[in-house]
């Protein structure tokens, strides 16, 4: 218990004295995830958006496929993508294994059919709400699927939100496409795994702090836009 | 109108050639095994008020919708002015829903929603219906936190702002209060006033004698009666009417 001590108390000077690896980590992780996240958003906010809006053959078939693909491993993810980038891989040429971008594209994976997932189950309650209205109005579809984005706008930035909850916490798909290497794609998850295996609990503890942090905002974030979507009348 | 005199003459912009009348010759609509609505023959014209009265299920808010094309129906044909109830067809109808539709936005965007898709966006006229519908001063604030009345008048408004050349209610004063009954009633008698044809489902014996120039009772998805209103409710002829009107229980 003494060890637990010594170490709280040094991940949190680590925090306060503003320890230049530490922020490295934690800014390395913040660009990894957040350019994850919108990668995720620019490919699954409109294929989720449509998916929810229009009516095709074999939709309920996507839509379940797309709701399995939420509950993915990202250890499976993190093996796809580095069969995918390893030098024998159809990407292999490019050279990203074991970069930054290696990391978004594993988180970007990741999180596009949550992102996608959700926002078509946000688009296609209030498309159904819609419907009649946008009928009688003959409204063009592209004008009703742009009035549908806008409409569930709030919804869809707790989307986004949800996104980057599950990219930040996420460790096994970054550990196998980014390697872990220090000072280029060492990010907290895998800080955090690999301190704590070599017993460097302090660092560990304090990335934990900072996940926590983060989580807690992210978290804070989505109530702030629910209850202001709420009070305008828009939720 | 319910006085039993006839509202103006069309006063509207629209061309002649207009969408009156409504035609609807064997209509049918049969969903598992029950038949929903059987219309054999059936012309709305051009003037007042045309009120569909009848129990719940009576088929009047599915006549409403087969009319503006919103549900096909299995059998039949439905024209207006002898034109199919296509998307430009909806465009020169307004539809105002028992539950109104309101978008997530403030009052003044949902109007400026419908005319932009229109292309008729014009702030000014925007302003006048929502004074017209006693929402002015209300522009900004969002449709969603109305009261029911209010949120049934801005759908009204935004319904009359695109100047149709008919206008279809279903139900309008479901579940509203007097005070905002009367609101929605004045709109509604305003815009007959200026020459709109308006049809009203309604299952209200007293909105129907106030309102009506015209009734059609639907019982069962069929028609059994339609005349003028003075006449309806002064001599119902069939059976079901005449048990409607005198309250008692028609399954």
């Amino acid at each position: 218990m003494q060890d637990f001590g010594a170490a709280f108390r040094l991940a949190g000077h680590l925090l306060v004295s503003g320890d230049p690896d530490l922020l490295e980590i934690v800014a390395r992780s913040l660009a990894v995830s957040l350019g994850a996240v919108l990668v995720a958003c620019l490919i699954g906010l409109p294929l989720g958006a449509l998916i929810g809006f229009l009516r095709f053959p074999g939709r309920r078939a996507i839509v379940v496929f797309l709701n399995a693909l939420m509950g993915l491993p990202p250890v499976v993810i993190g093996l796809l993508v580095y069969m995918m980038l390893s030098r024998a891989g159809p990407l292999g040429p490019l050279g990203l294994l074991y970069t930054p971008t290696a990391m978004v594209i594993a988180q970007a994976v990741l999180v596009t059919p949550l992102v996608a997932a959700l926002a078509r189950q946000t688009v296609e309650t209030l498309a159904a709400e819609y419907d009649e209205y946008f009928q009688s109005l003959a409204v063009p579809w592209h004008a009703a699927l742009g009035a549908l984005l806008w409409d569930g706008r709030s919804a869809l930035v707790t989307v986004a939100l949800a996104g980057f909850g599950r990219a930040i916490a996420e460790v096994g798909a970054v550990i196998i496409v980014g390697g872990n290497i220090d000072h280029l794609t060492r990010v907290m998850t895998t800080a955090i795994a690999l301190e704590t295996s070599k017993g460097d609990l302090a660092l560990a503890l304090a990335l934990g702090m900072v996940l926590i942090l983060l989580s807690v905002g992210v978290n804070a974030a989505v109530m702030g836009v629910r209850s202001r979507a709420v009070e305008a009348g828009h939720g | 109108m319910a006085d039993g005199t006839l509202p103006p003459v069309l006063t509207s912009s629209h061309p002649i050639g207009g969408l009156t009348p409504l035609r609807m010759t064997g209509v049918r609509l049969v969903r598992k095994g029950q038949v929903l609505l059987n219309i054999e023959d059936l012309t709305i014209g051009s003037a007042g008020v045309t009120v569909l009265l009848g129990p719940n299920g009576a088929g009047k808010s599915l006549l409403l919708r087969v009319a503006d094309g919103l549900v096909r129906p299995d059998a039949g044909a439905v024209t207006w002015g002898g034109l199919a109830p296509d998307g430009t067809v909806r465009r020169r109808i307004g539809f105002v829903f028992q539950q109104p539709v309101l978008l997530r936005r403030s009052v003044r965007a949902n109007l400026k929603f419908a005319m932009g898709i229109s292309g008729l966006w014009d702030r000014r006229k925007a302003d006048r219906a929502l004074e017209d519908a006693g929402l002015a001063g209300l522009g900004d604030r969002p449709a969603r936190v109305l009261s029911g009345g209010e949120r049934q008048r801005l759908a009204l408004a935004r319904a009359l702002v695109l100047d149709p050349e008919v206008l279809l209610l279903d139900e309008p004063t479901a579940s509203l209060d007097p005070a905002a009954v009367a609101a929605v009633e004045g709109m509604i008698g305003r815009a007959v006033a200026r020459g709109l044809k308006v049809v009203l489902v309604t299952h209200d014996i007293g909105q129907a004698r106030r309102l009506a120039d015209e009734v059609i009772f639907l019982h069962r998805g069929q028609i059994t009666e339609q005349a003028a209103a003075r006449l309806f409710f002064a001599d119902p002829r069939s059976a079901a009417a005449k048990a409607y009107l005198s309250g008692l229980l028609i399954p």
